[in-house]
């Protein structure tokens, strides 16, 4: 079994390098848009794995809070700031603020929302029906969106500020362009890993939720309220759904009401990849998840291209499950250990 | 419902009524008799297929038990069975049995065909999700793999030369309706049906082998992969699409892309059996008002549903049956009492691929094209729907929540926004005028289509909330329910011993 692992994995690098040798400034410039996208699931992704921790639940919903955030932020840039392609940084940075405020502070509510109505009645029910609640939420969101924005995506404008260059490598058309829009998605991303493993780990709240994942009667009777630290985990993923979907909607500047199932799926693929519940699992997860894609879709030697990326991320994840059921990192829930 | 029945029971002793059958027998005429005052003074003439419908509803329920068992199944076959003949004379306007206030027009044909493969399919996922509790979230994959057989087994999809000219393949095995000239592979419908079949079912031998050593929610999110896998397989199959696979240059089409595979011979028997036995050759040759191309693939399909349920059923008390329910209770005890967990589950999954691949291809044959689109995750989770809403584990739930999920689905969905549409209710009058058609509430106009996913999502919800066990429950989990046993398991399942 290890053999083949290992055969594969250096198939995969041989691949990689021998794209490299071809071709450096595309492999790059393919590397920046899979570090891109990727640190854009990873913060859907750490929603996933948030709960998943927590009440051993996948929130199907979650991708589509995502969506939702992402519509409020197109709402906001729109029509409160009026944003257009020639709008300099003086409407810009304004927007991207209140517009992450709004989105994170509604997605909270939204999915605390969602675990109130759909979760919280079916604490003590067989597993498989709150996953089925999820799915209806999930539907239920997504005609949300329709009756509210309609089933044509919504268009954001291309902000030539935003897509500005930060740095450039080599000599242009064989250059690497770093621009504002790729950094964005980055620098958000690894602070909130950060300050999520540190809240879990060492603050008392983070004590209480752990404690709520391995045993919800014996943590009640610590005195610990279960609900609220449950409805504490779902407002935290609603934040960080809404932030990816405001970063979503600036970066690929449309979104439509089934953008969330696609970033769901691959979030959700990308939070068991990594071993769900453990949360730089997660991030390592999604990081590789858009590094396949972005290499599948960009590279030229013997890349299947976009029409098969889902596939291939679909089959990686079976390959990995199937060498490490418990994920690249291991999984962290109660029944995990 | 309790209320009520502990209501008419003290009116009976009241009125000193001691006979069980009357007493069994006076409750729902006393309700009726109420129901047709209100209507008389409200002015609203008693529906005759309403008061036919009660008058069966009502002798059912009077029958004894074990009667009643037998009876109840053979009751809606027949009806089942006759309803072609009652639809081509509601055609004809011979008789205006159905006018339904709310939702209009009763079930056509082409959903009764439907209503019947989707509850084959309906029957295959419970063998998976409600016999060996496996939640199978791509189930609609093995739904493609039997349409594309039966695509790829009677069309004339591979008779075209390719651009390097190789010639076409051209093979008749006993097909029927294929015009003269026309190349291809074309088989007998009924023999493709047991190759989709058998295809399908080492399908899910495959997908279940690697995965079925994961827990629950892995499986889940496995299958759905599986399903998005063949999804996109399919809509990427055409030469274009397998060149950039293969990254060489290569005029192979297997699926023809986005397009699909169109036209594929429609079914009928051939002409053996109609030499034989004076059965129709060719179903679309046949124009008759009650004996046409539509009612004969609903029989033949009513047939594959028959046999479908009688073999669940069998399944279920087998020996294999009572393996899978004895790992949905606990795998740590089935295991334990010697149950192979390995092989019994992939049997589940060979036996529910088994006849989605059969459904999946009498569908195909009867639309005679094959489109990727059909494939898509929200198919798994409409199929799931009716399992879950029927009652899980149980065929006849199964069954119930096919008729009525593909009802709403195919007709009664937009029945009913037609007729909200079509009132004025004030603030809500829907003005067609205006209305936005790609959004799903405008100008107070209701779009069914983009409405649909919602209101599943909404059924899905609800019915979990309130009626966890489904509609009709099996017994075994009705009672779980109400005594309340949880079939969690108590460790992980990894940790168990393989075989």
């Amino acid at each position: 079994m290890p053999a083949i692992g290992l055969t594969l994995v250096a198939i995969v690098l041989a691949w990689l390098t021998k794209n490299l040798v071809d071709d450096w400034s595309l492999f790059f410039r393919v590397f920046l848009i899979g570090l891109t996208n990727g640190s854009l699931y990873a913060l859907v992704a750490l929603g996933y794995t948030l709960v998943y921790g927590i009440l051993e639940l996948i929130n199907f919903a979650h991708g589509d809070v995502f969506m939702i955030g992402g519509m409020i932020a197109a709402t906001i840039a729109l029509t409160l700031f009026n944003l257009q392609e020639t709008s300099g940084l003086d409407t810009l940075i304004p927007a991207i603020f209140v517009a992450l405020l709004v989105a994170m502070a509604g997605c909270a509510l939204l999915n605390a929302t969602v675990e109130r109505i759909a979760y919280k009645p079916l604490r003590r029910a067989p597993r498989l029906i709150p996953l089925i609640t999820a799915i209806g939420m999930s539907f239920i969101l997504q005609d949300i969106a329709l009756i509210w924005k309609g089933s044509q995506p919504i268009a954001m404008p291309a902000t030539p500020r935003l897509s500005g260059s930060i740095f450039t490598l080599g000599t242009c058309p064989n250059c690497v362009v770093y621009t504002w829009n790729r950094l964005l998605p980055v620098v958000i991303t690894i602070p909130v890993l950060i300050a999520l493993v540190y809240l879990v780990r060492y603050t008392r709240r983070g004590k209480a939720m752990r404690a709520t994942a391995q045993d919800k009667d014996a943590a009640a009777m610590m005195g610990i309220d279960v609900n609220r630290t449950i409805s504490f985990a779902f407002v935290i993923a609603g934040a960080l759904a809404g932030a990816a979907g405001v970063l979503f909607a600036f970066y690929f500047q449309t979104i439509r009401y089934d953008s969330g199932f696609t970033i769901g799926l691959i979030a959700f693929t990308a939070a068991v990849l990594g071993g769900i519940g453990n949360l730089p699992g997660a991030v390592l997860g999604a990081l590789l998840i858009g590094f396949i894609q972005a290499f599948n879709e960009g590279l030229s030697w013997h890349a299947p291209g976009p029409g098969w990326s889902q596939s291939i991320v679909f089959a990686i994840l079976i390959i990995i499950l199937v060498f490490r059921p418990q994920g690249l990192l291991g999984e962290q829930t109660p029944e995990g250990g | 419902m309790s209320r009520l029945s502990s209501l008419t029971d003290h009116a009976l002793d009241r009125a000193g009524i001691r006979d069980p059958f009357a007493r069994r027998a006076v409750p729902p005429l006393v309700i009726a008799g109420l129901v047709t005052l209100i209507a008389w003074v409200l002015g609203v003439p008693p529906h005759p297929t309403a008061v036919i419908v009660l008058a069966i509803a009502y002798i059912l329920y009077l029958l004894p038990r074990t009667v009643r068992r037998i009876a109840l199944p053979l009751t809606v076959l027949t009806v089942a069975v006759i309803y072609p003949i009652v639809w081509a004379d509601e055609l004809n306007g011979k008789n205006r049995l159905f006018e339904f206030p709310l939702l209009g027009d009763p079930p056509s044909m082409d959903t009764m065909v439907a209503i019947v493969l989707f509850a084959i399919m309906a029957i295959g996922l419970n063998m998976v999700v409600g016999y060996a509790g496996l939640l199978d979230l791509g189930y609609v994959a093995f739904y493609a793999i039997g349409a594309y057989t039966v695509a790829w087994l009677a069309s004339p999809h591979f008779s075209y030369p390719d651009l390097l000219g190789n010639p076409g393949i051209d093979i008749n095995f006993g097909a029927v309706g294929v015009p003269p000239g026309v190349g291809g592979i074309h088989i007998s419908i009924w023999l493709i049906l047991g190759i989709a079949a058998i295809v399908t079912a080492v399908c899910g031998v495959l997908i279940g082998l690697p995965t079925l050593r994961l827990r629950g929610d892995y499986l889940a999110i496995v299958t759905l992969g599986f399903g998005e896998i063949i999804h996109q397989a399919a809509l990427n199959g055409d030469a274009d699409g397998i060149s950039s696979l293969l990254d060489k240059k290569t005029s192979f089409n297997l699926t023809n892309g986005a397009f699909g595979i169109n036209p594929v011979d429609p079914p009928g028997f051939g002409s053996w059996l109609s030499d034989h036995l004076g059965l129709p050759a060719d179903f679309i040759l046949e124009q008759g008002s009650y004996v046409n191309f539509v009612s004969l693939a609903y029989w033949s399909a009513i047939g594959l549903l028959l046999i479908t349920a009688f073999s669940s059923i069998r399944l279920r008390d087998s020996r294999l049956g009572r393996a899978w329910i004895a790992i949905r209770e606990d795998e740590i005890a089935a295991a334990a009492m010697g149950v192979p967990l390995m092989r019994t589950k992939t049997w589940a999954y060979a036996g529910g691929a088994f006849f989605g691949g059969i459904a999946g291809a009498w569908y195909g044959s009867f639309k005679q094209g094959v489109f990727p689109d059909d494939f898509l995750f929200n198919f798994s989770v409409f199929i799931l729907c009716m399992v879950i809403l029927g009652g899980m584990g149980n065929v006849w739930g199964a069954i119930a929540g096919a008729a009525m999920l593909t009802y709403l689905d195919k007709q009664g969905l937009s029945q009913i926004a037609e007729w909200f549409n079509g009132k004025d209710f004030g603030v809500f009058a829907c003005d067609p005028i205006t209305a936005d058609p790609s959004k799903a509430i405008s100008a107070g106009c209701l779009n069914a289509p983009l409405l649909a996913t919602g209101i599943y999502g909404s059924i899905l919800v609800l019915a979990m909330l309130f009626r966890p066990q489904g509609l009709i429950p099996e017994q075994r989990r009705k009672l779980e329910f109400e005594t309340g046993v949880h079939d969690e398991p108590l460790m992980d399942v990894r940790h168990a011993p393989e075989e």
